[in-house]
């Protein structure tokens, strides 16, 4: 296996806000390998934000805080790494692409000068004509009919779309690395989502970078990712390939999002949700932040009483953060059948 | 899952290309654009800009415009009324000098004045407003504290005791001291500005392209501010002359034989009623000005902020 370019070890963020100290995120460790795309999994709060913005600088501190862990890439770490230094890999080997195309640009720049400035903040030295080829250059490559004029164009003259391929164009200005996209195609609707999908793989095949898809959509996620993530209350539950993740889950959240998926080659009558709310943070559950919630856990005392640790669970790199991980291996069949009933 | 064609869609999208292909052109219209045309459809705004580009040129060339020299006596005419048959159009004062060619001067002065506070006032308070509503916290506080003592100080008294200890007379000194105390309200303007706008996406998506601070506030974050600080310039400008006349009327300002509009008032009320002539220019043109300047800074506010669009 190759050298991973992103290590998180053992990282652990913490808000302290007026209700208390809020456990965004407790213990996440993953490593990214080059040129992989990684999917991170998880309900809203369930930290899979915070677990890449934090080491980027993103998280506003305070009321944010790193208590421990950290990110080494290249093997430099993030976390303690001086401001101004972070400052120059943001945006240049580390490069985001934001949520809501919408509220992400600037309304009073042209779209054109926006990812000017994205390419002169780390190209100081570069000549006018330079850079305005380029953003024309990068706006053609992710799909931007036009792009010589439109480069003149204001935000509110793009289409929802057109926006999302100038934020991709925007992180993509300096061939980065590592491709850091926060919830992608949540803000658009379905047409638009399947084309900035072919995007992503465009500016993925261009630029080589590894990309990090955080995304609460798991067709996102078995479209575009090699491995998964799945974080629930601020802890990894399950990390394994794509193919295994959907196959053969290991962790009764995994298989709850599973059977909670609307798909289209299965006739659903009903989908059936995880019931119960996602648990708080501030006060997590005992045990297993899962357990009450679970439908695998069936009251067994262990789950309230002990944190689980992630550890290995079936063949190859599969991880999972369950007791019972390898009782689910020969009941998982539940979740095909259960999907089946309806039918 | 995502419903996919067999092929998946193509790059290029379908939305735009259709409008350029069926040859209707859709022109693109700025910002900008939009706020040129709300302004002019303003026409009282449009009609106070022509007023004050006409005395603005009247200002500018003063020397080739004004029939006489600023001090230059016509010892034969003292205290002569208006005429239009005569040489003095608006009369002369009581030392002989064409009082056309005093208020044009003085218009000179006075106009001058006014824009040098304005564009140092504004400076100093996108300057502090915007620090202080970026950084937040501890910055924040000591700058708006210091706004806040700036503001709570009696302005008349200040103005009129400094101009005492700094020496007035100077156009320059009366434009710093009327500068430095009239950058708080544009601070605390732009500092709302700043909270506002530090918490938007696009804020947290220049930082995450390695912006740094500096570049935000000035390349991100004030061309979302420059409506209101544009208008409140104006409004400065206004003020700026209407303080900077009322200082010369106390003697404060601007002092002879140099002419400023305050000052031709001054010196023309010593005189009494009956030389009417040498109060009621001078005041008609402070009138006329600040009226004008008010009235654009409406249309540029109108403009500028298409929320509050109202009849046009």
């Amino acid at each position: 296996m190759p050298e991973p370019i992103l290590e998180i070890k053992d990282l652990t963020v913490e808000f302290s806000t007026e209700d208390g100290i809020v456990h965004a995120v407790t213990g996440v460790s993953y490593d990214l390998y080059p040129g992989e795309v990684l999917g991170i999994v998880g309900e809203s709060g369930s930290g899979k934000s915070v677990s890449m913005l934090s080491v980027l600088g993103l998280v506003p501190m305070p009321p944010g805080k790193i208590v421990h862990g950290e990110a080494l890439f290249k093997g430099d770490d993030l976390v303690t790494m001086p401001k101004n230094k972070l400052r120059d890999i943001r945006g240049g080997p580390m490069a985001m692409i934001f949520q809501d195309p919408m509220t992400s640009l600037n309304p009073v720049l042209t779209i054109g000068d926006q990812i000017s400035e994205a390419i002169k903040v780390h190209n100081r030295g570069k000549s006018d004509d330079d850079v305005k080829k380029r953003t024309v250059e990068l706006l053609e490559l992710v799909g931007v009919p036009f792009a010589e004029r439109r480069v003149e164009q204001y935000p509110h003259e793009f289409s929802g779309g057109m926006r999302q391929r100038a934020m991709i164009a925007m992180a993509i200005a300096n061939e980065p690395t590592v491709l850091v996209a926060d919830e992608p195609t949540t803000a658009l609707d379905v047409t638009i989502q399947a084309q900035i999908v072919e995007v992503l793989k465009t500016a993925q095949r261009e630029t080589h970078a590894a990309i990090v898809l955080i995304t609460h959509d798991l067709g996102l996620i078995a479209e575009l990712a090699d491995r998964v993530v799945v974080m629930y209350a601020g802890r990894v539950v399950e990390l394994a390939d794509v193919f295994t993740i959907f196959n053969s889950p290991r962790h009764p959240y995994t298989v709850g999002l599973m059977n909670s998926l609307a798909r289209v080659d299965v006739d659903l009558e009903w989908l059936e949700p995880i019931p119960g709310q996602p648990p708080s943070l501030i006060t997590p559950p005992s045990g297993c932040a899962f357990h009450p919630r679970c439908a695998f856990s069936q009251g067994r005392a262990i789950c309230r009483t002990e944190i689980p640790e992630l550890r290995k669970a079936d063949e190859g790199v599969h991880l999972s953060a369950c007791h019972f991980a390898e009782e689910l291996a020969v009941t998982h069949v539940r979740v095909g059948a259960g999907a089946g009933d309806g039918s | 899952m995502l419903p996919f064609g067999e092929e998946p869609a193509s790059v290029g999208s379908p939305d735009l290309t259709l409008a350029y292909e069926s040859g209707v052109e859709l022109e693109a219209r700025s910002q900008w654009a939009y706020a040129r045309l709300r302004f002019f459809r303003h026409r009282l705004a449009v009609a106070s800009l022509v007023v004050l580009i006409l005395i603005g040129g009247v200002a500018i060339f003063a020397p080739q415009l004004a029939p006489y020299g600023f001090d230059e006596q016509d010892l034969l005419n003292l205290n002569a009324p208006p005429t239009f048959d005569d040489k003095h159009l608006f009369g002369t004062d009581q030392l002989g000098r064409d009082y056309l060619s005093r208020v044009i001067f003085g218009v000179r002065t006075s106009l001058w004045v006014a824009l040098f506070v304005a564009i140092l006032s504004t400076a100093i308070g996108t300057a502090v407003g915007s620090i202080a509503g970026y950084f937040g916290g501890q910055v924040d506080n000591l700058l708006m504290r210091f706004t806040d003592l700036i503001l709570t100080l009696p302005g008349l008294a200040v103005l009129l005791t400094a101009s005492v200890f700094f020496g007035s007379g100077d156009p320059l000194k009366v434009g710093l001291i009327l500068a430095l105390l009239f950058w708080t309200g544009l601070a605390r303007i732009v500092r709302g500005l700043f909270l506002s706008l530090r918490e938007k996406e696009f804020v947290e998506a220049a930082k995450a392209a390695g912006a740094s601070d500096m570049r935000i506030i000035v390349r991100h974050m004030l061309p979302n501010c420059v409506g209101p600080i544009v208008v409140t310039m104006t409004l400065l400008i206004a003020l700026a002359i209407l303080t900077e006349a009322a200082l010369s009327f106390l003697g404060f300002g601007i002092q002879p034989p140099n002419a400023a509009l305050g000052t031709l008032i001054d010196s023309g009320q010593e005189q009494g009623l009956e030389t009417w002539w040498l109060v009621t220019f001078p005041g008609l043109v402070i009138v006329l000005i600040a009226l004008s300047i008010n009235f654009i800074g409406d249309g540029l506010r109108d403009a500028l902020d298409p929320t509050q669009r109202r009849r046009a």
